[in-house]
């Protein structure tokens, strides 16, 4: 019990210094549950579930799209060059080359957010929620690698402070934290990451000929690797001729499954070898996560069902319009490209932002599918739908918990099955209500 | 080839017609004998029930017997086994905080230092002076505690060793309703009598729509009321026929239809009641829930609720005109050395009733009830005449390294995130730890996964946070007292306090009428 102790001797002043009141607090509870117990007037025994657990079992979810995305920030990198063309080639050189890129935005993500958090905890008086815990896990995984990091920064800020503080904090948020981020960046800055240049990291332009652009960090690993007498980054590489940088989606929006077919395998989209966002490609990984999320309870396997069946049920729609070359692609094969699972794992399950009803989840879920391969297969220039999806149904969810709580009312006050009519009903009412006994 | 094709599928159409036209017939001829076919199961073709859910068990009638899926069983250690003990206790206390909806200072009918007799009345409510609160045993009044405000908390009797009756004459049964009415007031079994909406005591200007009676506890650790009855028999049916003069419905038993349980025959057998079987896990038991799945409250109409051996208190005033407030409490709970049924009457002394039992005194938490939703019981206090159980759990007053997180002990949890699953049948060493702090609502879903009711327990919550009383009233509020939310408010991620808000809520209501 030393670190108890210690901890707690070193608890600052509250009314001092609120602020590290707040910080020690949150990093407080976090190192040990807190000693409170049950009051008189409500249960005597509580649950051993609480919110934090509840959000480190979805970060723990993440934890393989992470490893595989860091690992797939390098292997894109140098496949981009032609080099290490197998997928566990150069293992070291790929591995250190998706952490240069991943960290900076993994922990600008965090001082960003957190410190955003940290600052309205302290200044409400309310101890640090734990909402992005799982907001900043998701981020990282939902930008491109080459992205700018002040652009991120920014993005983050706007999510936290726009999106989530100025609504009351965690559990008040009307969209997807994540989501804002993403959608900022997609809107804010079209120019720098739109397009088929962002999704490979590790060049001055994602054009063939282009030259790497590698930094201190990448000396400092190559001076390792010298040590080691292994294979080091080449700082005068560049990218091959045959370099396109394009996602399937792009190429599949451009000349439907056959120009799909042509740069990767099916397999390559199935296991993630593709470049795109961090944590989306690989589909086994995010679907093992999805799964812990259902075994465990955390999350709706009511919108995850319903989103599955909203896009195959337009998917087939599509097939049989036939209009387009990307209406053409096989609806299954719908799930192969872009990020559909990883939304529908991470994304569309958020309890805050999703219907709170059950009936109001099947028709979240359902409607987030049908509209997101709606805006996948129209959208020309953003050939993704299901942020803008989510982020729609996110806007509409009140609305559908709306009907779901007056159809509630409706039943419960549905008036008896004999109609009488008024004065009849009025006598029936004095008879049964004001009988009194003298 | 296309001709064999073509002679298949004429062969099944003409199948399917006539397999449509019969049961359209069946239907048809069903309506005009003015048969429920929803309820009767008339059809041709199996129901979506037939293949999934339990049938009801052979010999009881389907329409009776309700299956309910949601819910969840807390396994905690010390349940009460074994025979009856009698306890040795002198002094009994009154409790007039244990009668919502009185005034905090009753009026006294009797001095302190007086003598009483049992079923004598003690005190009265000044809005409503008909209704006696008598003494559950014979003796001295000695002591008149007070609470805050100076409301009156505890009216303590030093009982005698031979328990004196105080004798009145009841009526008959064929009296008109009045005459029982005013009986049950001036006899002290009134306040026995729980109303709902509300769950208050019942209002006597009101004749209620259904009186019910659950006749099983699944709360955690719960005695076994067909245990709480035995030797009680005549006194229930009795009482069961006073109730059903007082109703312009039927009486409605909520009977214990789980596998492996053998309900007392004083409930199966009961006569003149209408006798609803329910299987499933807590709050199955629960006499909301019950009600709500026979005949739910709606608009303006009450319901009664009472306990078994309650009923069986208003039978004896009939059959011989003395106030029985003997009751079976257990003893439960990983704090006792002995878990144990002791024969008692209604607010015996805690200190007596526990004597040399507890393990520990420090660190030890006494509950008047379940762990769900009894009161926490103060020092030298007196059992609540709400409950027949007392529960006895560690005190949770510690810090856990990464207790959110990596829990070394095993705890009681709804959540898959706990692999409890694994431990099917262990008995949880629960404590008072809350296990987390206060946070606003996050999760969605988890309470209706615990009540077996068609309620959307957060939107309630929120319209009660809010103060919206057509929403609360909408929502179902009037259905549900806080015995029926406090799985919910186990099972809260959040840790709110669900059963103070429902309070909140129905205290509004009844403010709004």
């Amino acid at each position: 019990m030393g670190l108890l102790n210690f901890l707690k001797k070193i608890e600052p002043d509250k009314k001092k210094s609120p602020f590290l009141h707040t910080l020690y607090d949150g990093f407080f509870t976090f190192a040990y549950a807190p000693a409170t117990t049950t009051k008189a007037g409500g249960v005597h025994i509580r649950d051993g579930m609480d919110l934090k657990r509840t959000m480190v079992f979805v970060v723990l979810a993440m934890q393989l799209a992470y490893v595989f995305g860091t690992y797939n920030i390098g292997h894109q990198h140098f496949v981009a060059m032609g080099q290490y063309l197998g997928f566990l080639e150069g293992f070291h050189l790929k591995l250190s080359h998706g952490l240069i890129k991943l960290l900076p935005i993994f922990i600008w993500t965090h001082v960003v957010g957190l410190g955003i958090e940290f600052w309205f905890a302290a200044k409400k008086g309310h101890p640090i929620e734990e909402g992005f815990l799982v907001s900043g896990a998701l981020i990282p995984l939902i930008m491109p690698p080459d992205i700018p990091i002040w652009i991120l920064c920014v993005a983050v800020a706007f999510a936290v402070i726009l999106g989530k503080e100025a609504f009351g904090g965690t559990g008040m948020n009307i969209w997807n934290v994540a989501l804002l981020a993403r959608v900022f960046v997609f809107f804010a800055y079209p120019t720098s990451i739109s397009g088929d240049e962002v999704w490979v990291g590790g060049f001055e332009k994602a054009i063939p000929g282009a030259m790497v652009d590698y930094g201190w960090a990448h000396n400092i690993f190559n001076s390792l690797f010298g040590w080691l007498d292994i294979a080091q980054f080449d700082f005068g590489a560049s990218i091959a001729d045959s370099f396109s940088g394009a996602t399937p989606l792009a190429l599949a929006s451009k000349g439907g499954w056959a120009a799909v077919t042509e740069q990767f395998s099916i397999a390559q989209m199935w296991w993630g070898t593709i470049p795109g966002s961090i944590g989306e490609s690989s589909k086994p990984l995010i679907l093992l996560g999805a799964a812990m999320l259902l075994i465990t309870g955390i999350a709706s396997w009511r919108i995850m069902l319903s989103m599955v069946l909203g896009c195959a049920f337009m998917g087939m729609l599509f097939n049989a319009w036939d209009a387009t070359p990307f209406m053409s692609v096989p609806w299954i094969y719908h799930f192969y490209m872009g990020s559909f699972f990883f939304a529908m794992a991470f994304m569309a399950t958020d309890p805050v932002t999703a219907s709170s009803t059950n009936t109001g989840k099947w028709i979240y879920g359902f409607s987030i599918g049908v509209i997101g391969l709606l805006i996948r297969v129209f959208n020309p220039a953003y050939p993704e739908g299901w942020m803008l999806a989510i982020l729609f149904m996110n806007t509409f969810a009140p609305l559908i918990d709306h009907y779901v709580i007056e159809g509630n009312m409706k039943r419960r006050m549905a008036p008896p099955s004999k109609v009488m009519n008024p004065i009849q009903s009025a006598t029936a009412d004095i008879n049964e209500t004001s009988v009194t006994y003298e | 080839m296309l001709l064999t094709a073509l002679v298949i599928v004429g062969t099944l159409l003409i199948l399917a017609s006539i397999y449509s036209i019969s049961d359209n017939l069946i239907q048809i001829e069903a309506k005009k004998q003015g048969i429920d076919t929803k309820k009767n199961n008339l059809s041709l073709a199996p129901s979506f029930k037939d293949f999934f859910g339990k049938p009801a068990p052979a010999n009881i009638d389907p329409k009776n017997y309700h299956n309910l899926k949601k819910g969840h069983d807390i396994k905690l250690a010390g349940a009460a086994t074994g025979f009856i003990i009698k306890a040795a206790v002198s002094r009994y206390a009154l409790k007039p905080t244990d009668y919502r909806g009185i005034a905090p200072i009753p009026r006294m009918e009797v001095e302190v230092g007086e003598d009483v007799k049992a079923g004598q009345a003690i005190f009265f409510d000044k809005t409503n002076p008909d209704v006696k609160y008598v003494a559950p045993v014979s003796g001295e009044l000695v002591e008149l505690r007070r609470g805050a405000k100076r409301a009156i908390t505890h009216l303590v009797i030093l009982a005698d060793k031979e328990i004196q009756y105080a004798q009145s004459t009841p009526p008959a049964l064929n009296a008109e309703r009045a005459k029982l009415v005013e009986y049950l007031m001036s006899s002290g079994a009134w306040p026995l009598i729980n109303q709902r909406p509300y769950d208050v005591i019942a209002s006597a200007t009101q004749i209620p729509a259904n009186i019910f009676i659950s006749t099983f506890d699944t709360a955690p650790l719960a005695p076994d009321l067909s245990v709480s009855i035995a030797g009680k028999e005549m006194a229930f049916q009795k009482g069961l026929d006073v109730l059903n003069k007082l109703t312009s419905g039927s009486v409605v038993l909520g009977v214990d239809g789980r596998l492996g349980k053998s309900p007392s025959t004083a409930y199966t057998h009961a006569q003149g009641v209408e006798i609803h079987y329910f299987n499933g896990k807590h709050p199955a038991g629960n006499v909301g829930v019950q009600i709500h799945h026979t005949k739910p409250i709606k608009g303006s109409k009450t319901a009664w609720t009472l306990k078994p051996e309650d009923v069986a208190t208003i039978g004896q005033l009939f059959i011989n005109g003395t106030y029985d407030a003997s009751r079976v409490v257990a003893v439960t709970g990983a704090q006792v050395h002995h878990a144990q049924y002791l024969q008692t009457y209604v607010g015996a002394s805690l200190d007596e009733l526990l004597k040399g039992n507890l393990k520990e005194i420090e660190d030890t938490r006494i509950v008047e009830g379940n762990v769900l939703t009894g009161d926490l019981a103060g020092q030298d206090d007196f059992l609540s005449s709400k409950t027949t159980q007392i529960t006895t759990i560690k005190e949770g007053n510690y810090n856990e390294l990464f207790g959110w997180l990596l829990p070394v002990t095993p705890r009681p949890s709804v959540s898959n995130t706990f692999p409890n699953f694994l431990l099917a049948s262990h008995k949880f060493e629960a404590d008072t730890n809350t296990h987390g702090e206060k946070r606003a609502f996050v999760v969605t879903g988890q309470y209706e996964k615990v009540l077996p009711m068609d309620i959307l327990p957060q939107h309630l919550m929120k319209a009660i946070m809010t103060g919206d009383i057509e929403r609360m009233e909408g929502l179902g509020i009037n259905e549900l007292s806080e015995e029926d939310v406090a799985l919910c408010e186990f099972a809260c991620t959040s840790k709110m306090p669900l059963q103070n808000i429902l309070r909140d809520g129905l205290d509004l209501m009844r403010e709004q009428g």
